[in-house]
């Protein structure tokens, strides 16, 4: 028996619906650009939710009109990790620094194994709580 | 149900107004703006024309239902001496080609050389695709393209942009057109010793030298643009100044008419301060005068290379 019912990461936007299709992707970075977001792909094998840095897969993306050259630089980010998480950012510098407005992944491993609750005994009977990823037990770029 | 005429019933599955399409579209309105501001360029004008109604028809096709593999192939080449208007047509192409629903964006990004080559192994290929990614949506516009190929020297990184300018050229069709430009006699060598460039451009359109008649056409318009006007005298002087000035060293059509203009203007605001007159009148603001253009180190018979 098992009390995680579904091992999806859900994080970021849209993380809580089924995985989004290249039409929806597109969708989705044609707003940012309409926000003058700058768009950001970046992937990485250690989902743990602390793990904010993720890779970047090249230089951020200035100045773009259309959503077509960021859906090829995701194709090309897919092809070179297939099996890696791949998240789109838009960063607005409307504040004068760039703050992440959206985030969303749009490439995940085909299964997941998802975390272990790991308790370390504290002084005393405290007990500390963390959680570790099933996958990330495993060296880098053998993970999924 | 009311009787209606069949003309005026609805579009039936098998027929479309291709008339129509193309007013909707609001392309004309460039076509003949296009038309109406720049002169001559007679062939240029037929090869747009000729585009928008295939992309109309291609519309049309799509709309009904019958649609190829690939959509047509858009890339363009504007070979012509300098000053021929071959930056400017590609602004208005991006803006057809727009309202066309061809390119989503319609923009236009102009980039040379320098954007797309980079300095060492490894730099070329991210500095492309950036500018790739940048022109999406609209027209990619490289001026001066023969410099991209560089023979003498078999290691430049020029190739490799060529390279993924080439992928990008055939799988993105749809995604952003390319246009080359530069001068006809290097932009032969640069297809000679890159056919795959060559053959997967489809339009190579040649930019013709104006005549005598249309760079003062031309000369009318930019004044008007300026807000000056000649007087009688100046244009017989202007005429005279165009015929001397197109058999001299760099001549560059328009632009030569263009800096010309420039220098009379130079010429009249040191006229009218030469005057010593204690007001001047809304006219003599505007007006350029014959001296203003005979100034010119053409009128005196000077060899020099470019005149002043």
């Amino acid at each position: 028996m098992t009390t995680q019912k579904g091992t999806r990461i859900t994080q970021g936007q849209f993380s809580f619906l089924p995985d989004l299709t290249d039409a929806q992707i597109t969708a989705q970075i044609e707003y940012a650009l309409k926000q003058g977001y700058a768009i950001n792909v970046e992937y990485t094998d250690d989902p743990h939710p602390r793990n904010t840095y993720w890779e970047m897969f090249g230089m951020p993306m200035f100045d773009l009109k259309d959503p077509a050259g960021i859906l090829m630089e995701i194709n090309n980010c897919r092809k070179t990790f297939p099996k890696h998480y791949i998240r789109v950012t838009g960063f607005d510098s409307s504040r004068g620094w760039e703050t992440p407005r959206m985030s969303f992944i749009v490439n995940r491993p085909p299964s997941e194994p998802g975390f272990a609750l790991v308790r370390a005994e504290g002084a005393g009977r405290s007990i500390q709580y963390t959680i570790s990823s099933y996958a990330a037990q495993r060296p880098e770029g053998e993970r999924y | 149900m009311t009787s209606q005429p069949l003309s005026a019933a609805a579009p039936q599955e098998n027929s479309l107004d291709l008339a129509a399409m193309l007013r909707d579209s609001h392309a004309l309105e460039v076509i003949e703006a296009l038309d109406r501001e720049l002169i001559g360029l007679a062939p240029v004008k037929t090869r747009i024309q000729e585009i928008a109604a295939l992309l109309v028809v291609e519309r049309a096709r799509a709309q009904l239902g019958i649609t190829g593999d690939q959509p047509p192939s858009l890339h363009m080449c504007f070979t012509g001496n300098p000053g021929t208007g071959k930056t400017t047509v590609a602004l208005r192409m991006a803006e057809i080609l727009h309202r066309l629903g061809y390119a989503r964006k319609g923009h236009l990004v102009s980039v040379t050389r320098d954007d797309l080559v980079g300095q060492y192994i490894g730099h070329t290929a991210p500095k492309t695709r950036e500018v790739i990614k940048k022109a999406m949506g609209g027209v990619l516009f490289i001026d001066e393209a023969y410099y991209l190929y560089k023979p003498e020297n078999e290691r430049d990184y020029g190739q490799e942009s060529i390279e993924i300018l080439l992928q990008v050229m055939e799988n993105n069709r749809d995604d952003l057109v390319v246009i080359l430009a530069g001068y006809k006699d290097r932009m032969d060598t640069f297809f000679r010793s890159n056919p795959g460039m060559s053959s997967r451009i489809a339009h190579h359109i040649d930019f013709p030298d104006y005549t005598p008649q249309e760079l003062y056409a031309i000369a009318e318009i930019m004044l008007e643009g300026m807000h000056y006007r000649l007087s009688e005298a100046a244009r017989a002087a202007l005429r005279e100044y165009i015929d001397l000035r197109r058999d001299r060293a760099h001549f560059a059509n328009a632009r030569s008419i263009r800096n010309a203009l420039d220098r009379a203007r130079l010429r009249q605001a040191k006229r009218l301060f030469a005057d010593h007159a204690a007001s001047v009148s809304r006219d003599a603001l505007m007006t350029i005068e014959a001296e203003d253009i005979r100034a010119s180190r053409l009128f005196r018979g000077e060899a020099a290379g470019d005149a002043t």
